[in-house]
This record gives structure tokens, C-alpha cells and sequence, in this order.
């Protein structure tokens, strides 16, 4: 086995035993399963679900993970004292911590679906969220290493991180439609799908509602959008623009770990 | 073993060490001295590679160290505060630094010296300070490496534990082992140092045996010696 699976092994593994994983993947489960049994039909209980991925996975993904490697930052200095490039060790811390935070979250969404027996439909909905709780999972902790490299200070980096969140989830959505309303003698389709592109909760937001067919609900650029998404080229591209959110934090994550002073 | 040539380190508009110049020789002691704040941890963190100078040279055994940091397959290090995963167990962690190093060479003796097989299976969270302590000096000493550099090794330990601790450390320098180690505890000093390197204010203010130390300021004991170094009676 190489370094970077043996360094990432052994977070995982710490992780997994950590109590407050377990509550966050309880959190779905209950989640999941309190929707699906107590709604009326799978396609609200899904509509909800989609909504409390949205907004607890970004928070508690970019929260958790600058925590995390603010109180490893003694055990990493150790780690940095051994025969081993800087390079090789985040790949392996940033697997060991993304790895089990986003298979909780998958967990919490598809035990409790596959246990209840939902119908074909609502699983393949029901795979497709968990897919992209996953890549919006890995894509915060991301943002979090490179914001826990980056601010020295750990309040200040929590704070960092809290303030990102708030941007790409309220603060964020708030400016688009006030721009929208500003400038709806325009047409604001492409603008609006590029602004919708350059956030990764908006983009995950979208991806996940192009799968209902309340998508149509929308009005004129949700059916844009929805005809968009429906071709192989568009739904390529906003898969590649929400794997472009793990890789871009991450790519700034390593760049400031390899040139750090611990 | 080690030559340090104009190392300069600063962080912001703060110069950390400025200019240190310094020669650790091979199967001694060298003890880095100094005030609070004078530069002794960004020393030996620039020596493992942890922080990069902005200027200056290190060579271990007339080799430059490298980014890749191979050279630290022969170093061990004890950090000064024991930090580790709060749910893995001390097997656990010496399982991963197994894995982290392929050296064949395992030195086990403090795992039993310093009574620490009673808590290999338990979660590191819950061991005490103290425990967590030796865990880290267990560690340092783990592969045998032929430098050790021990970041104020006996704080936080009880004094059957720092006993142990100075023990080995006497017992591994007759195997020709060096170390580096920093100390706020002057009978550490008086029971370990060969060499000493006074640092203050990011400078070495003198650097050279002990001996050397006591017989220039005309002082008996350690203590005193260093005393003089601090008000400033001798320049290097």
C-alpha cells in the first residue's frame, strides 16, 4: 500500500470511531426516514429532503472539516517530522477526512430508503441525492482545508468558514435575485445559469431539481435550465463544474499546506 | 552533523532568527537555550523541515536538506506538546508510524520502561497528559534514529517519568546517537547538556561546550554560568 491510502486509512478509521460522525449520519437517517414515512408521497418527502441536504450538509461539512484540522494541526507537524512529502501527506489526510464525512451522509440518505422500499423512481432520485450530498460534502471540506491553511488564527478560520457558508447559501442567492429583479427587462438566462454555475450549493440545487418534473414549476428559465441540463453536454458540464468545486479549494487546500510554516 | 550557516527566519515584520549560525556535533548533547520567545522550536522546526528560512544554509551530514525529506528517515522527533487522533489507540499510532517509515531497526524499550503497554489499547483521548506525554517520547525514540531532537522532553512528565526519559537518553548517546534538545529545566541541563547554544532574540549569543561555558564565566555551576550569558557578559 502507498503512503497516501496508509495516512488516509488511519483518518478514516479515527474518524469512523468518532461519535459526532455517527450522530451526523443518525441525522439523515432520521431525516430520511421521518420524511418518507410521514409525508404525503415520495416526491415531497424527496423535495424535502433535497432541501435539508442543501443547507445542513454545506454548513456542517465546512465547519466540521476546519475544526478537524485545526485540532490535528500538533498531529500533523509530527506527521511532517517523518520521511514523507508534504504533497503525499494532504492527499492522505484529505481522503481519510473527506472520504468517511461524505459516507455518512450517503449512509443517512440510503439505509433508511433501502430499508423503507421506495419505489424505482424515488431510489434512482433518492441515488442521485446522495451522490451529490457526497461531491457537495468533499467540495466544503475542501474549502475548509484550504481555509484552515490559509488563516492562522483557529477562531478567526472558524469564522472564515462560517462567513463562506453564509455567502454561497443566503448572502449569495439574495444578490442574484436582486439582480434579477433589477434587470428583468433583460434577457438574464445564460447570466443566470453562469451565476448558478459559480456556486456549488446553487449548482447542486439544480441538478437535483432537474429531476422532478415540478422542475417545470420554475417558470420560463427553470424550463431553460431543465432543457439544458437534459442534454448530455449540459448535465457533462455542470457535473464537471461541481467536480471543478472539489478540485479548485483542494488544488489552493495543497498549495498552501506545501509551503506552510508549521 | 548538522551545520547551521546565516539562518533567517521572519514572520511578518517579527525576525524569528536572525542570522544563527551553529555546528551540532556528532554523539553529543547540544542543549538550545534561551528566554521565551527567542527562537528555540522555529530552530528545530527549520532542521526537520517544518519551517523554511528565508535565508541561510542546513546540512546534515554535508548534505543539504531536501524538500522531499528523506534525510528524516534517520531523525526522531518529540514535539512539545502530544497531540494525537482522539480515537485511535497508542497501537494504533505506532502501527501508522510503522507504516509511515519502512526502517527495520525498532527500539521498543521505552513502550515498557515507561509502563505504556497497559495503555496501547486504549483511545488516545482518554489517556492523561502525562500518559499522552510518553506516548510522544516513545515514539521519538521508536526507530532508532541516530538524531533525536526532543522539544522540552521532560515537561509534563512526573519525575519517575523524566528520569526514565534522561536515562535513555544518557544510554543512547554512549551508543553515538546525537541530540538536540531544548529546556527550561536547569538540571536537565546540568545531567544531559554536552554543548550548549544560547539563543536570544532570534541570535546565538554563545555556542560551544559546557565546559567551556562554566570555565569563561569563571561560574561552578550551570546555572549561574548561564546566568552571565543572560546579562550579557559574554559575547560569542
Amino acid at each position: 500500500m502507498n503512503i497516501v491510502a496508509k495516512i488516509a486509512g488511519y483518518g478514516a478509521r479515527d474518524l469512523l470511531r468518532s461519535r459526532w460522525l455517527l450522530a451526523y449520519a443518525g441525522f439523515f437517517a432520521i431525516a430520511t426516514f421521518t420524511l418518507l414515512r410521514f409525508s404525503d408521497g415520495e416526491t415531497r418527502a424527496l423535495l424535502s429532503l433535497v432541501n435539508v441536504v442543501l443547507l445542513i450538509v454545506p454548513l456542517a461539512s465546512v465547519i466540521f472539516g476546519t475544526m478537524y484540522l485545526y485540532a490535528s494541526r500538533e498531529f500533523v507537524e509530527l506527521l511532517l517530522a517523518q520521511p514523507i512529502r508534504r504533497g503525499q501527506l494532504f492527499a492522505g489526510l484529505f481522503a481519510g477526512l473527506t472520504m468517511p464525512t461524505a459516507l455518512a451522509v450517503v449512509a443517512g440518505i440510503m439505509i433508511p430508503m433501502l430499508a423503507l422500499g421506495v419505489s424505482r423512481e424515488g431510489l434512482a432520485i433518492g441515488g442521485w441525492l446522495a451522490f451529490v450530498a457526497a461531491a457537495l460534502s468533499i467540495a466544503f471540506t475542501a474549502i475548509a482545508t484550504a481555509v484552515a491553511y490559509f488563516v492562522e488564527d483557529r477562531v478567526r478560520g472558524l469564522a472564515v468558514a462560517l462567513g463562506t457558508w453564509l455567502l454561497l447559501a443566503v448572502v449569495y442567492d439574495a444578490g442574484v435575485l436582486m439582480a434579477a429583479v433589477q434587470l428583468s427587462d433583460y434577457p438574464l438566462e445564460r447570466p443566470l445559469l453562469a451565476a448558478m454555475f459559480a456556486n456549488p450549493i446553487d449548482l447542486s440545487r439544480l441538478l437535483l431539481l432537474q429531476q422532478f418534473d415540478s422542475a417545470a414549476l420554475l417558470g420560463y428559465t427553470g424550463a431553460l435550465f431543465q432543457r439544458f441540463l437534459a442534454g448530455t453536454a449540459g448535465a457533462l458540464a455542470a457535473v464537471g463544474a461541481l467536480a471543478a468545486w472539489i478540485v479548485l479549494p483542494a488544488l489552493a487546500g495543497v498549495r498552501l499546506f506545501q509551503r506552510k510554516d508549521f | 552533523m548538522i551545520e547551521v550557516f546565516g539562518l533567517t527566519k521572519r514572520f511578518g515584520a517579527r525576525t524569528v532568527l536572525d542570522g544563527v549560525s551553529l555546528h551540532i556535533r556528532p554523539g553529543r548533547v547540544t542543549a538550545i537555550v534561551g528566554p521565551n520567545s527567542a527562537g528555540k522550536t522555529t530552530l528545530i522546526k527549520s532542521i526537520l523541515g517544518l519551517t523554511r528560512g528565508d535565508a541561510g544554509v542546513i546540512r546534515l551530514n554535508g548534505r543539504d536538506i531536501d524538500a522531499e525529506g528523506r534525510y528524516r528517515a534517520d531523525i526522531g522527533y518529540m514535539p512539545q506538546i502530544a497531540r494525537f487522533p482522539e480515537n485511535l489507540s497508542a497501537a494504533d499510532l505506532f502501527r501508522m508510524m510503522r507504516d509511515l517509515r519502512d526502517g527495520t531497526q525498532r527500539d521498543e524499550e521505552l513502550l515498557d520502561s515507561l509502563r505504556l503497554r497497559e495503555h496501547l489499547d486504549k483511545p488516545l483521548r482518554v489517556l492523561s497528559g502525562g500518559t499522552r506525554q510518553k506516548v510522544n517520547a516513545a515514539l521519538a525514540f521508536l526507530f532508532a534514529p541516530s538524531l533525536l531532537i526532543l522539544d522540552e522532553p521532560t515537561a509534563g512528565l512526573d519525575p519517575v517519568a523524566a528520569g526514565v526519559v534522561k536515562d535513555k537518553v544518557i544510554a543512547e548517546r554512549a551508543k553515538g546517537r546525537t541530540f538536540i534538545l531544548t529546556t527550561h529545566v536547569m538540571s536537565d541541563l546540568e545531567e544531559l547538556a554536552d554543548d550548549i547554544a544560547f539563543l536570544v532574540d532570534g541570535r546565538i549569543r554563545f555556542s560551544g561546550a559546557v565546559t567551556m561555558l562554566k570555565r569563561m564565566t569563571r561560574q561552578l555551576s550551570l546555572e549561574r554560568a548561564i546566568a552571565r550569558v543572560m546579562d550579557g557578559e559574554l559575547a560569542a
